[in-house]
């Protein structure tokens, strides 16, 4: 360079630029629409939320459940096909509070995004490997939340489930 | 294993703007032009180009390596584009190192472009499609989410303060006031302003990320017999290391990325690296938030984990310590036009080992640098070792 390049190309425009119509631009939406198959290991975990109950897979070999389920075992390629029920309870690993939704727009009360240890699943203790899930926190003042947190599933009623991963509304923390 | 020397022997850049009046192709072509001029190459010389560029989604352009195609000057040429998401920027010159070091092409033409701001109304809402459809798609992720998980869970593991990560993102402005192409060096920003910048998901604030950004990048690589002919000042491309961890990103302890020291373990086991601390004299680590570069020095092994910030704290980070990091002014202060960022960290290596950085010129003559970037749900690390 940049010691013996002086001009670099590259014209910067500002908001206003589009406002005052200085630039001419092409608008267009896509729009796409797909339905994806959930397929074996996540299509059994689907129809376990709607009952009420988190699936992890197992591996014997490996010595390791992990959960969402899938059909492979990462560490010995072999074959993932027991599921089994993990409890609804677990530790929070770490959490955010978010005052921006996915499309930028600002809330005043943050949501609160966080990884939950799942009971039932491996530990970090056994491992690299935890039975972690992304879900959200909720029935906890903000500065109240803590890793090491215990903390529930809040499930909808069993007759609102569909068979998502929002069929449990959130994790709230356990009492002591 | 039987590998010809490569060389980067050329690099040019676009400014990193927030919003460029030029197509992706434009960029494109400005930067590859830029670069073979440098060392007065034309494209009749340029054997094959690899183009990394990042998510379709952003462009709105699907194929998006056929569409910057002319632009790349690849046309009636052998041209690939690799995509390893964040990883794209320190990953294509890796494919580009492999074209020349097999023995296949002897000059290659590696190019990052990334326009970001095509994307209404905000690039951000595009990596809403990165999370997994069924299990996290329903839950409305933000982008913003998972490094602050990461970052929690990092700090809070270590007992780090804001306040000491907050050090990050001051150096790197206030190197990048001294890059030409950059959009937000400022060599007056402190501390202070990063924790007084708008929180956007605790413990992330509106000055500990790299804005969206427009721009590109291009390197011209060589086989030895031939970089000697172009120029008296070729760097090496000395280690190359590149790794893919679990998806399943909520399975993994975030506190340590080990995917960046498994692409590391590659790189400095290639170059003959055996003590990267000392051996290594200019580190460019990924910085999309300025934790994020802590994260990455401990999984280059630059540091103890959870002791990169002494590299701050201790000044040896500055552009005069020990080891120097982020010279550039990285993506937080350069910009992140995502691949574009990534190669920029290479242009950076080749610009400072030649002593050609100008005011960000690191003191020391240095030999050897490091630059990494790192992608996907984040899992993916992309390394390479230049060195003269
Ligand atoms: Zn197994």
């Amino acid at each position: 360079m940049t010691v013996k390049i002086k001009e670099f190309p590259g014209t910067s425009l500002s908001e206003k630029d589009f406002d005052e119509g200085k630039i001419l631009f092409n608008y267009d939406e896509l729009k796409g629409e797909f339905a994806w198959d959930t397929g074996i290991a996540i299509g059994s975990y689907l129809a376990a939320l709607k009952e009420g109950l988190i699936l992890g897979a197992a591996c014997y070999t490996c010595h390791k459940i992990v959960t969402p389920p899938r059909t492979v075992c990462e560490w010995c390629f072999d074959p993932m096909d027991e599921y089994i029920p993990l409890l609804d309870t677990g530790v929070v690993n770490t959490f955010s509070l978010c005052y921006v939704t996915w499309d930028v727009q600002r809330i005043e009360q943050p949501e609160i995004p966080a990884v939950i240890m799942l009971d039932g699943a491996s530990s970090l203790d056994s491992g690299p490997i935890m039975g972690g899930i992304m879900h959200k926190l909720g029935e906890v003042k903000p500065e109240k939340v803590h890793i090491g947190m215990r903390v529930k599933a809040v499930w909808k009623p069993a007759e609102e489930r569909e068979g998502s991963v929002t069929d449990i509304l959130y994790f709230k923390p356990i009492e002591n | 294993m039987s590998m010809r020397k490569v060389a980067v022997v050329g690099a040019g850049m676009t400014k990193f703007v927030r919003r460029a009046q030029e197509t992706p192709k434009e960029l494109s072509w400005q930067a590859s032009r830029m670069a073979l001029q440098s060392c007065e190459l034309t494209m009749d010389d340029i054997e094959a180009v690899c183009l990394g560029t990042a998510p379709d989604a952003f462009d709105g352009v699907h194929m998006n390596g056929e569409y910057l195609s002319d632009g790349a000057g690849a046309w009636r040429k052998p041209y690939m584009r690799s995509y390893v998401g964040g990883g794209t920027g320190v990953f294509v010159p890796i494919q580009g190192w492999y074209h020349v070091a097999s023995g296949l092409f002897d000059v290659v033409l590696v190019l990052a472009e990334e326009k970001m701001s095509s994307f209404y109304p905000h690039a951000q809402a595009a990596f809403l499609t990165i999370f997994d459809h069924t299990t996290e798609r329903a839950l409305k992720p933000n982008l913003l989410w998972i490094f602050a998980l990461e970052m929690n869970r990092y700090m809070t593991t270590y007992g780090i303060s804001k306040e000491d990560i907050a050090r990050v993102s001051v150096l790197h402005k206030h190197n990048a006031a001294k890059h030409p192409c950059a959009l937000l060096g400022d060599a007056d920003i402190t501390v202070e302003d990063v924790l007084n910048s708008e929180t956007l998901a605790w413990p992330v604030q509106r000055l500990d990320v790299s804005p969206v950004s427009d721009g590109a990048v291009a390197i011209i690589l060589a086989a030895e017999h031939i970089a000697k002919r172009i120029t008296d000042k070729p760097v090496w491309i000395e280690g190359v290391g590149w790794s893919l961890d679990t998806a399943y990103w909520t399975n993994r302890d975030l506190v340590y990325p080990r995917y960046v020291e498994y692409a590391a373990r590659q790189a400095y086991e290639m170059a003959g690296i055996t003590e990267p601390r000392k051996q290594i004299h200019i580190a460019e680590p990924y910085d999309p938030f300025d934790y994020k570069a802590l994260h990455h020095l401990e999984g280059l092994q630059l540091a103890e984990r959870g002791k990169a910030v002494e590299l701050y704290i201790s000044g040896a980070a500055a552009l005069d310590g020990d080891m120097p990091v982020c010279p550039s002014g990285g993506l937080l202060g350069v910009g992140n036009p995502i691949a574009a960022a990534g190669l920029m960290k290479i242009a950076e290596l080749f610009w400072q080992l030649r002593g050609e950085a100008g005011d960000r010129q690191v003191a020391g003559a240095p030999r050897r640098g490091v630059a990494q970037a790192w992608g996907d749900l984040m899992q993916v690390g992309t390394v390479v070792i230049m060195g003269r």
